[in-house]
């Protein structure tokens, strides 16, 4: 039995709980939310070393053991998604609390928080379908409210899409989980391991393209990604940044768990996934290009951004799943760094639009710095973590001899750099065309509040670690793509061998 | 609010029966159908027929806790209830049980699932309440929307 394993899930939703109660205290609910996103990060570290030391740590919630209780597993790729995205969840909280905006005014932004973060941590943590399900829905609806808080008409418009698209995707994600039932009779992700392969061939097929299907809808996969850029930008700042940083890749995680620990090789939907993720890159940064807003400009590069991932997927070699978790950890750190650039620069020049900033670069250096480092790192350019990230990817690529992928990641990359030059010289150079209709927030001597700079500098800084200890770093990646290639040892550990 | 003596005296009748039921269903779940969730909607539904004949100030009456109060508290205590054998050793969730004799029920057993179901009930009630206080009343044809608003919010 593990304690620990249990926590990430049950300490924010008790936070939640203290935070609904004391909602009267500001300050309280402030404390409360650093306190338990702190500790979950330090859980998660732990975790990380456990892991790393001992080898997957498993706990049957209730004490009924598997298949038939819930399992909470915690193995490399767990650990790693718990670190990288309690440490994003606590700087965007600090970030949020020093900007003061829907957090300041909405009695409901720590609870329904925290319900978020557990959420997220859930879907890393569980190892049992269903509840994956029930992680995902608590994410959800924690994110429908986050995604509204403030009440303007364009985010309730986006908002609308932006639920019932969900919503359509749960539906569908809950009859997928009911054939998967009734086809096997277990809904226990380790021992759906065991008894997918005694199904027929194109069922197991039919299985791995519905569920690609459902957790491409969440992640933003093409052409499924529509509704992402619409709905992100138009949430409050801090809201925004955690929405692209963690939420489209626990989609990313949930494609990549299913994909590898469910289905059984010869069944992968593998050229499938390498086309969708070619188109996925490439309309994604195409869409990017033809916007005039810093916010939906990062938001079609998140899209984008999937699609390099589920190449590495696609692949399903070692190399290429180390290739895509280290892109998906690094990309989380960097998408979540840049929208909180972006909501600095929403907050000080008092628009996003490209038209509408400029000049940012003397005005407010210490913000141009934070986007310009992990920019060039998006776009992959040494010595940076993107750089790290996507040279694993291409090599791995080359080494599978998937020439056409390969080619079109490397052609996506330039258009990315494009793209960041076009919100480098509209925001940071030049002088702006029009002002801006909403008020400016120019009086703050770096551009922004104390607590929002430090927020977004410990993000920025994280990434530059990631580019530092990128060679210990990649090792864990080869570990976790070494782990989902051969996912005997996580059945092994989950349902203790035969016996 | 327009009130119809019918559904007045219907649901002055209805409602403590209803939510005596809600309390047997909450109960009754550990080896029968019911549990702290079929419980908690079945005091919403009680909750909802106050709503309907009677307005939400009716509610809010009946109820001196503010709605989020009663979902907090019924949250704070199933996730408590989630991780304290976790404290003692055991896995999280875990549960035990005793069996006591009462005087007029005989021999009960009690399990520690039933503090998890009775904050399930909670945070179902305190939900529902929440919904109708979000719904509030028909304004008056002069009355002052934005106090109203406020108040929900």
């Amino acid at each position: 039995m593990n304690a620990l394993v249990a926590l990430p899930l049950a300490l924010p939703l008790l936070g939640a709980a203290v935070s609904v109660v004391l909602g009267r205290w500001r300050p309280v609910q402030r404390l409360v939310t650093l306190a338990v996103l702190a500790t979950s990060l330090v859980i998660s570290v732990v975790l990380v070393v456990r892991v790393e030391r001992e080898g997957i740590q498993v706990s049957q919630a209730g004490g009924w053991p598997a298949p038939f209780g819930i399992s909470l597993v915690v193995d490399r790729l767990s650990a790693v998604m718990l670190v990288v995205s309690s440490a994003m969840l606590l700087a965007v909280a600090l970030f949020a609390i020093g900007e003061r905006e829907g957090e300041g005014r909405h009695v409901g932004f720590h609870p329904v928080y925290l319900v978020l973060a557990a959420g997220v941590a859930g879907s890393f943590v569980t190892g049992d379908l269903f509840n994956l399900f029930v992680c995902f829905e608590m994410m959800l609806v924690a994110s429908y409210v986050l995604i509204t808080l403030g009440g303007r008409p364009d985010q309730i418009r986006a908002g609308m899409t932006y639920v019932v698209i969900s919503l359509v995707a749960s539906i569908a994600f809950v009859t997928v989980l009911g054939l998967v039932y009734s086809a096997t009779g277990t809904v226990n992700m380790a021992d759906l391991s065991t008894r997918i392969p005694e199904l027929d061939g194109a069922l197991r097929t039919g299985f791995a393209v519905l569920l690609l299907g459902v957790f491409g809808i969440k992640a933003g996969l093409f052409p499924l990604f529509s509704w992402l850029p619409d709905s992100y930008p138009t949430a409050p700042g801090p809201v925004t940044a955690i929405f692209a940083g963690l939420l489209t890749k626990v989609g990313v995680y949930a494609i990549i768990r299913t994909q590898t620990l469910l289905i059984p090789e010869g069944s992968r939907p593998d050229v499938l996934i390498l086309v969708v993720a070619g188109l996925t890159m490439v309309i994604g940064v195409l869409g990017a290009i033809a916007q005039d807003d810093m916010k939906r400009i990062l938001s079609f590069h998140i899209v984008s951004q999937i699609g390099y991932m589920v190449f590495g997927l696609g692949l399903f070699t070692v190399a290429g799943l180390a290739g895509a978790v280290f892109f998906l950890a690094n990309n989380i750190v960097l998408k979540t760094s840049l929208l909180l650039v972006a909501g600095i620069v929403d907050r000080f020049a008092g628009s996003c639009r490209l038209s509408e900033t400029g000049g940012l670069v003397r005005r407010a250096p210490v913000v141009a710095v934070m986007f310009g480092l992990p920019a060039l790192s998006l776009a992959g350019l040494p010595p940076f973590s993107g750089f790290v990230a996507k040279l694993g990817l291409v090599d791995a690529g080359v080494s599978s001899e998937a020439w056409a992928i390969t080619a079109v990641s490397l052609a996506v990359s330039l258009f990315t750099t494009y793209s960041m030059t076009k919100i480098w010289a509209g925001v940071f150079w030049g002088e702006r065309d029009r002002t801006p209709s909403r008020t400016a927030h120019t009086s703050d001597r770096f551009g922004a509040p104390p607590l929002m700079l430090i927020a977004t500098g410990a993000v920025v800084a994280m990434s530059l670690a990631i580019a530092l200890f990128a060679g210990p770093l990649w090792d864990l990646a080869e570990r976790i793509g070494a782990d989902l290639v051969d996912p005997s040892g996580y059945v092994e550990a989950v349902l203790g061998g035969d016996s | 609010m327009k009130q119809l003596r019918i559904v007045d005296t219907s649901v002055r009748v209805l409602y403590h029966s209803i939510f005596v039921l809600s309390l047997y269903f909450l109960f009754a779940g550990h080896n029968q159908p019911g549990g702290g969730f079929a419980g908690g909607l079945t005091a919403g539904a009680a909750i909802s027929l106050r709503y309907i004949a009677r307005g939400v100030g009716s509610v809010r009456r009946a109820f001196p806790v503010q709605p989020w109060t009663i979902l907090g508290s019924g949250l704070l205590l199933s996730a408590t209830v989630a991780i304290v054998p976790l404290l003692l050793g055991g896995a999280v969730l875990e549960h035990d049980d005793v069996t006591v004799e009462l005087p007029l029920l005989g021999t009960v057993k009690a399990t520690t699932a039933l503090p998890f179901d009775i904050g399930v009930y909670l945070l179902v009630l305190g939900l529902t309440l929440m919904a109708f206080e979000a719904f509030g009343d028909e304004p008056e044809p002069d009355s002052d929307l934005a106090a109203d608003g406020e108040a929900a919010s």
